[in-house]
């Protein structure tokens, strides 16, 4: 009996201890948290910002921090999947008690998140996700990338004006917030700015074989075939396109972006295609550059859009948290809201009233396999 | 019309991939009357042992000098590798279980499916790879705008040769007499002095072969593999044995065809919204008006 005692006493003591050192730590640091598609099939979307989100992490910390204490970044993998986000989210808030959350890529997972967030208000800023309805779920709710109307007429000028196609085949991922979204902004941009659209056909993400589609495309003749997908299908639907004789361009928005999306006979089946993004890593601007060097010296591979784009995330949530001088969420949420050109790597950042972010569009052209800058169009 | 016959050859070599992985089921539905949950794992690791058996052999130059005898040489290592584990499958988790309820090996099959799965993606890694380039893939003729292209046919005739291949063996062979006295009465057929055993090891190891081969072939069309490919195409083949009647070699291939046409054609003149729902619905109706499938046999029940 009396050894029991002791044992409970001992690990009383244990425990008591354990949990004031637990406080401790939480007085020293502020906590944000971070969803991200670190594993499953659009797995370079969550690595690739995360690493940019390390480096800003890094930035901050070895230059003092915030308000006196450490950034603890708490970094959470949902598979690049929307319930699994809302499992990953609910214990980012209720247990690991982040005061601002990150994430996401995909516009399907932010807006898994977005209520969650909204409800227990808590800040959160998407890095890139481009569907208008993301940021329009609450005002706790922001973005520091464009949206899909602005990326749709970037993508409606470049066709007519660049690419001078006027004839357009739509093949869109039907099970994907972000392509239906992007398509139909698309749509109605590109009929408004003369352009004529032939074929709309559709696929479901995961699908393998695309020939029965783009069969059907091939005997409209179109011009070109806007492919508002991910890396991960556009790849097979070039590769596929190709083998049944589809010669014409197909270009895309920024869900093209992944070092992933040219391997393999992919490399020949896109070359001469388009898509528009946040960023050309080909940008003499010296914050661009200098980004770029601290990036391949620390994760010795190239950056991509996403990167930036979670630098910039993360470095915009601490500005809010200095300039409100707390970590309370209603104050960072009034100060991010305020933001007027903070100065980011993908650009000068500003949040108009829909809580999105006003910065230019890039298109880059593929070549070789590479990512070559095509032109800048701003908003 | 053109664009027909293009939709056509689309259909077919899709529908020869769902024939091949459906071969696999009916066989094994036909020797032990059990669905193989983990057979479309088995067409998955088919694909990933022909990715890595390129690396292997060191010529996976992902864009051509690919030679004939190479990818030959790939289809049968994989086809090793893949009855190797279809025997080791048998073995470890379904022989013990042979004498249980139908119910534990069945669900010890979605196991064993899951198993595989998740540990290929621990293995291969979940994101997708990109299939190297075995053949390459060349413009064969050109019937007035519909371009005929060399994969399309190889996966066509790999897949009959296979299927007259297997034919031969279950019906002119000592084992393939033995395999169906076996799928008519495990318990006569012992007593005819049929090893049950080593028929049941058989059929694994060439419905796991043939799997393995429709991987391959798979990644040859479609060079984008990932660990769970064989969740789908698995399913898709399963319904295609059932459609063709579920332990009919014959049926199977039958089926796996009009999967493939149906599926092709539904996406390519209506929308690939209805094709799932569509293909399912012909199943239905065939089942409805011949409960045993296209070419399946009425099953008497003796009391």
């Amino acid at each position: 009996m009396k050894s029991k005692v002791t044992v409970f006493i001992t690990l009383f003591f244990l425990i008591s201890v354990m949990i004031s050192s637990c406080n401790k730590n939480q007085d020293n640091v502020i906590k944000i948290g971070q969803f991200a598609s670190l594993t499953g099939s659009e797995a370079t979307f969550g690595i690739s910002s995360d690493n940019g989100i390390k480096l800003a992490l890094e930035e901050i910390n070895s230059s003092g921090g915030l308000l006196g204490k450490q950034i603890q970044l708490v970094t959470e993998d949902n598979q690049g999947k929307p319930n699994e986000t809302q499992t990953v989210v609910q214990k980012l808030i209720n247990r690991d008690k982040v005061v601002g959350i990150i994430g996401e890529v995909a516009s399907s997972r932010s807006k898994a998140a977005a209520p969650i967030c909204q409800q227990n208000k808590i800040p959160m800023i998407s890095q890139a996700s481009t569907n208008p309805e993301v940021t329009a779920i609450g005002d706790y709710i922001f973005r520091v990338c464009f949206i899909d109307p602005f990326q749709a007429t970037v993508m409606s000028k470049f066709a007519l004006n660049s690419m001078k196609t006027k004839k357009v085949a739509l093949l869109i991922d039907q099970r994907n917030a972000y392509s239906t979204g992007l398509a139909e902004n698309f749509k109605k941009t590109f009929v408004e700015m003369g352009g004529e659209i032939i074929e709309e056909q559709k696929y479901s993400s995961g699908d393998k074989d695309f020939k029965a589609q783009l069969t059907a495309i091939k005997y409209k003749n179109p011009e070109a075939i806007f492919i508002p997908g991910y890396y991960t299908d556009v790849g097979l639907i070039a590769i596929q396109s190709r083998e049944i004789g589809l010669t014409i361009p197909l270009f895309g928005g920024d869900g093209w972006e992944s070092d992933k999306l040219t391997e393999g006979k992919a490399k020949d089946a896109l070359e001469g295609c388009f898509f528009s993004t946040h960023i050309s890593t080909e940008d003499p601007n010296p914050l661009i550059q200098n980004f770029i060097k601290k990036y391949r010296e620390k994760y010795k591979i190239e950056p991509d859009a996403y990167s930036f784009l979670g630098y910039d995330a993360l470095m915009l949530m601490a500005d809010a948290i200095k300039r409100a001088g707390t970590t309370d969420g209603e104050k960072v949420k009034l100060e991010l809201a305020k933001t007027k050109d903070f100065k980011g790597v993908t650009g000068n950042i500003t949040i108009n009233e829909q809580r999105n972010a006003i910065k230019p569009a890039v298109v880059l052209e593929i070549k070789g396999g590479k990512f070559k800058y095509k032109e800048t169009i701003a908003p | 019309m053109i664009e027909f016959i293009q939709q056509f050859i689309n259909g077919l070599s899709l529908g020869s991939i769902y024939a091949l992985i459906a071969l696999g089921y009916t066989m094994i539905y036909g020797i032990l009357r059990f669905i193989n949950f983990a057979h479309g794992d088995v067409f998955m690791i088919g694909a990933f042992s022909g990715y890595y058996l390129a690396f292997l052999f060191s010529f996976a130059t992902f864009t051509g000098g690919a030679s004939v005898w190479m990818a030959i040489l790939i289809l049968l290592g994989s086809m090793v590798v893949c009855s190797i584990l279809g025997f080791t499958l048998e073995k470890l988790a379904y022989k013990p279980l042979r004498n249980s309820p139908k119910l534990t090996i069945l669900i010890t099959a979605i196991g064993v499916s899951l198993f595989l799965e998740y540990g290929g993606q621990l293995v291969f890694g979940a994101d997708p790879k990109s299939f190297p380039t075995l053949l390459e893939n060349k413009e064969l003729f050109n019937i007035g705008g519909a371009a005929v292209f060399s994969n399309s046919v190889v996966v066509i005739i790999v897949s009959l040769i296979l299927m007259i291949i297997l034919r031969i063996i279950v019906m002119n062979t000592k084992m393939g007499t033995a395999m169906r006295a076996v799928s008519f009465n495990h318990n006569v057929a012992s007593l005819m002095g049929i090893n049950i055993n080593r028929v049941i090891s058989f059929t694994f190891i060439l419905g796991s072969s043939l799997a393995a081969a429709a991987g391959i072939l798979f990644g040859l069309n479609y060079p984008k593999i990932d660990p769970l490919i064989g969740i789908i195409y698995g399913l898709k083949a399963f319904v295609a044995a059932v459609l063709g009647g579920i332990g009919n070699i014959l049926g199977a291939a039958l089926g796996g065809l009009i999967l493939g046409l149906v599926e092709t054609f539904v996406s390519g003149y209506l929308s690939s919204t209805y094709r799932d729902a569509i293909a399912f619905g012909i199943l239905i109706i065939i089942l409805l008006f011949r409960p045993t499938g296209l070419l399946g046999k009425k099953e008497i029940e003796k009391v």
